[in-house]
Order: C-alpha cells, then structure tokens, then sequence
C-alpha cells in the first residue's frame, strides 16, 4: 500500500501541493482527478522520485521512501513503479524494440538472449504485433505510442504503474481501448494503477477510487458512486465538465 | 543595473553550479557502475565522423594562410622566407591546432550533443531514463564526456597534420621553398614539450565543450525553442571560453616551462 501524508511540494514560492493525504490500495485502480496545472502530475512524479517533496511523506508499504537519495536504494523504488509518459516519452534514436527491452538490463536479471521473447510477449499484451518492433518510434500513431510505452513498463514488471493522462489526445475508440488495457493489467497481473486524467468517461470505466485535486488538497475521496452522487459544487462541476461554477468563480476572485 | 548585473552573475554561478554537480555525478557513476562503452563508442564516431572533414578543411588553410602570410613578411624583413616550416608547425601545434579544432567540433559534434539532449529533456525522455533504472548523468553524459576527452585531442593531431600538409603545399608551390628545407624546417625546433603543450590545451578543451554542451543539453527547459536556445548558448559559451582559457592555459603551461 501507498500512503500519502501531507505531502507538499513548491516551485519557488508557487506552492503546488498545499497538504496531500491520500490511500492507494494494492490492486485497485485509483484515479487522481484536477483540473490543469492543479499538481496531479507533480503528485505522481513526487512518488517516483522525478520531483522531491517539499514537505510531508509517501510510505510504501510502511516504509518512509520521501527523501531517499541513495542511487541503490532509488533503484529498488523504481523498480516498485512503473511510469507511463503523457507522450510516451519513447527514445527516438531507439526501435520499438530497443525501447520495450531498456529496462530489462538495469531493473531486471533478465539474459540478453530472452529479450526478444519478452519484447514479442509484451508487445502482444498491449495488442500489437512483432513486426511492430522494428519500426521506429516516430513511424507510430498516438495510440501506438501510448501503447509501446505500456509494453516498455511492463517489461520490467512493476508493482504499481503511474499513468500520466494515459488517454489525452486519442480518439473516443482508442481512448476506450487504453483504458481497457488498464483493467485487463489489474484483472491479469494486479497491477495497483493510479491514473491521472480529465477524461470522466473512462475515470468512472476504470477506478476503484477516485480521488479530486483541488487547491493543492485531496477536496473529496471515494468511489466512482461517491463521485456520481456527490453534491460538492467543486467536484459536481468538474465531473459535469461546466464551465458555470465555484471553480470558475474561485478563478475570477 | 545593479539588479541586473546581479542577476546575471547569479545565473552564471548557478550554471558553473550545475555543470559541476554534472561533473560530480559523472565521477561518481564512473566508480559505481558499469561503464555504457557501447554509447561511448557510437559517440566517440559520431563526433569524430562529424568534425573531421571540417577540422581538416579549417586547418589545411590556415596552415596555407600561415604559410602564406608568414613567407611573404619574412621574406619583406629579411629578403628570403626562411622558417616557414617552423612558422606554420609552431603556430598549429602550440596554438591554432587545439584552439580551431575545439571551436570547430563545438559548432559541429557540441551542438548536435545539446540539440540531442535537450530534446530528450523537453519530451520527458531523462525522466524516463530514471524511471527505466538508469540515470541520464550514467547513460549520456558520462559516455559523450569520455568521447569528447578521447576525441578532441584525435581530431588536434589529425588537424596538425593537415595543417602543416597545407603550410608545405603553399611554401613548396607558391614560395618556393624546397621540400626538404620546409619538412627540416617542421622538425628542427620542434620538441616534446610542444606537442604536449598542444595535447593538454585540447584535453582541457575537450573537457570544457564536453561540460556545457552536455550541461547546457540537460538543463534545457521549454520546448522545441528552449531546444534552439541551449543549442546556441552551448556554442557561443563554448567559443567564447575556448578562447579566455586559451589565454590562461598558454600562461600556466609557458610557466610550468611546457
């Protein structure tokens, strides 16, 4: 389990995450909701080491991982997380290939001889084909890139993956495909997911629980009926996507 | 004003800052894992493929130039262009050799590295080197840095050669200095302590158009124009250094009698 305690982050005197408490469940899939640049992504990015806290504490499974510095023992937080980029951020001067296998040789013990096996193996979970592997990552489609960056992350087995807006600039269709790969991670391996978006449809498809970022605060915690119901004006707005409400007035003050 | 020049020496300092906390780092991923000599090798002919016809070009006419130059002003002053050879040999070696090639390779293989670089950190490709189990400092910095140190004083020699090749080209065909006399010439005052003159300024330049055009890479901010601003700082601090550290290496080296 991943416990979030009044956790606080600042770029200068900008402070971004104010006191952040949040649970996420082994297993499940917990969606982190906010609007734009309310700190979602520097939320996830604060669990991974990718941003140090400014305040405040993440556990992992009991054990205090906030301000770890030591290269060893960051190696073994990231093995635990698995990161998927908004963009995928692939390594252009890379293949398919080449990208789906570079964890393997510094997070696994995997023999260089398996990679292509594991290549073809995770390539065909996120649904694509070999030959997929030896094109380039700029030959690919958004959803494809989306997709090769999950086969990257699951190649090296993570505990938990982060996903960064895993469906923001895909079509309806393949935005529903992403998110049913979601699932199939959490029915098929128990993968612990926690995802950021805006896309409510697929939020409610896929969460367990989710969670509203507003202010720099967790503003309301529960599940997909929690949300569904709530009246909280802040996250009865976000949810309907008005653009008539306290969020819009709090911007005018 | 004040404020101004305030803030622009605290940005430099917060640079010099951060391209020796790179430094850093690179040492201490030097002793702590596994050396990428696959990347070292695509980069070390990478920026040997790229500069050599450039540095070879820039050093085979200012070796011309020289000769040419130096051959007519001494022969005005003392009727023949004696020492052409020595001219020209003393000049590259010492001097023009690591001072061209260096600004030549950070116009050409530097900026290519920032460009490359920078681009991976405005498409978050550095944090997913870190979430991947690795670390940027490890997997590209280090490597281009060896690259650079094992690269630049190659291309300096291969430069000299080419430079003398041009010096002798004009004081044969166009001085008309004999070719014995022009490679006796080349020779006759030429000793160690000259080539390791010119063989340690390069180091240090390769050194120094290692840092910032990694650093500069690194720390690009801002997309694709964040990308052309690195890019352009890294070439512009780079020529600009080269040549104030030319001045004060040239100083600490003649008084270390190198």
């Amino acid at each position: 389990m991943i416990e979030i305690k009044h956790l606080q982050k600042s770029f200068g005197a900008r402070q971004v995450l104010r006191d952040v408490n949040l649970k996420i469940e082994d297993g499940k899939v917990t969606t982190i909701l906010g609007g734009s640049g309310t700190g979602k992504s520097t939320l996830i990015k604060c669990m991974i080491h990718l941003m140090d806290a400014t305040g405040g504490q993440i556990l992992l499974n009991g054990r205090d991982i906030t301000r770890v510095t030591d290269p060893m023992r960051l190696a073994v937080i990231r093995r635990h997380f698995g990161y998927l980029f908004q963009e995928g951020a692939l390594f252009d001067s890379m293949t398919v290939g080449d990208n789906v296998a570079f964890g393997l040789r510094y997070l696994t013990e995997i023999p260089v001889e398996k990679y292509p096996e594991v290549i073809k193996e995770k390539l065909a979970m996120v649904g694509l084909e070999p030959d997929v592997a030896k094109l380039n990552p700029s030959e690919l489609s958004g959803g494809m890139r989306k997709r090769v960056s999950l086969a990257r992350v699951l190649a090296i087995s993570p505990k938990c993956i982060l996903y960064d807006e895993p469906t923001t600039g895909l079509d309806p269709i393949m935005s529903d495909i992403i998110s049913d790969l979601i699932l199939e991670m959490k029915h098929k391996l128990g993968i612990t997911s926690v995802v950021i978006t805006h896309d409510m449809r697929s939020a409610f498809k896929i969460s367990d629980y989710l969670a509203f970022l507003y202010d720099g605060r967790i503003m309301l915690y529960g599940t997909p009926d929690d949300f569904r119901k709530t009246d909280n004006p802040y996250v009865r707005q976000f949810v309907d996507g008005s653009s008539q409400g306290p969020i819009k007035m709090r911007l005018r003050d | 004003m004040f404020t101004a020049i305030g803030k622009m020496v605290d940005n430099w300092m917060g640079q010099v800052g951060g391209a020796t906390n790179m430094v850093r780092s690179c040492l201490y991923w030097l002793g702590h894992a596994r050396f990428e000599f696959k990347q070292f090798i695509q980069q070390s002919v990478t920026i040997g493929v790229d500069s050599f016809s450039v540095t070879a070009m820039t050093s085979l006419f200012t070796g011309m130039v020289l000769a040419l130059q130096g051959g007519n002003t001494i022969g005005n002053i003392f009727g023949d262009p004696i020492y052409v050879g020595t001219l020209v040999t003393f000049s590259l070696i010492r001097e023009l050799g690591p001072v061209l090639t260096a600004v030549v390779i950070s116009g050409r293989a530097g900026a290519a590295v920032t460009a490359h670089i920078g681009t991976m950190a405005v498409t978050e490709q550095l944090d997913a080197l870190y979430t991947l189990g690795t670390n940027p400092t490890r997997y590209l910095v280090l490597p281009r840095m060896a690259a650079f140190l094992f690269s630049v004083p190659l291309l300096t020699a291969f430069s000299n050669l080419f430079g003398v090749f041009g010096g002798y080209l004009v004081a044969v065909h166009a001085l008309g200095i004999p070719g014995e006399v022009y490679m006796t010439d080349v020779t006759a005052f030429m000793g160690v302590k000259d080539f390791m003159h010119g063989f340690l300024k390069s180091f240090v330049f390769g050194f120094l158009v290692a840092t910032v055009c990694c650093y500069k890479g690194v720390s690009t901010r801002g997309g694709a124009e964040g990308v052309g601003k690195s890019t352009t700082g890294a070439v512009v601090t780079c020529i600009v250094m080269i040549l104030v550290l030319d001045y004060f290496l040239t100083a600490i080296l003649t008084a270390f009698k190198i």
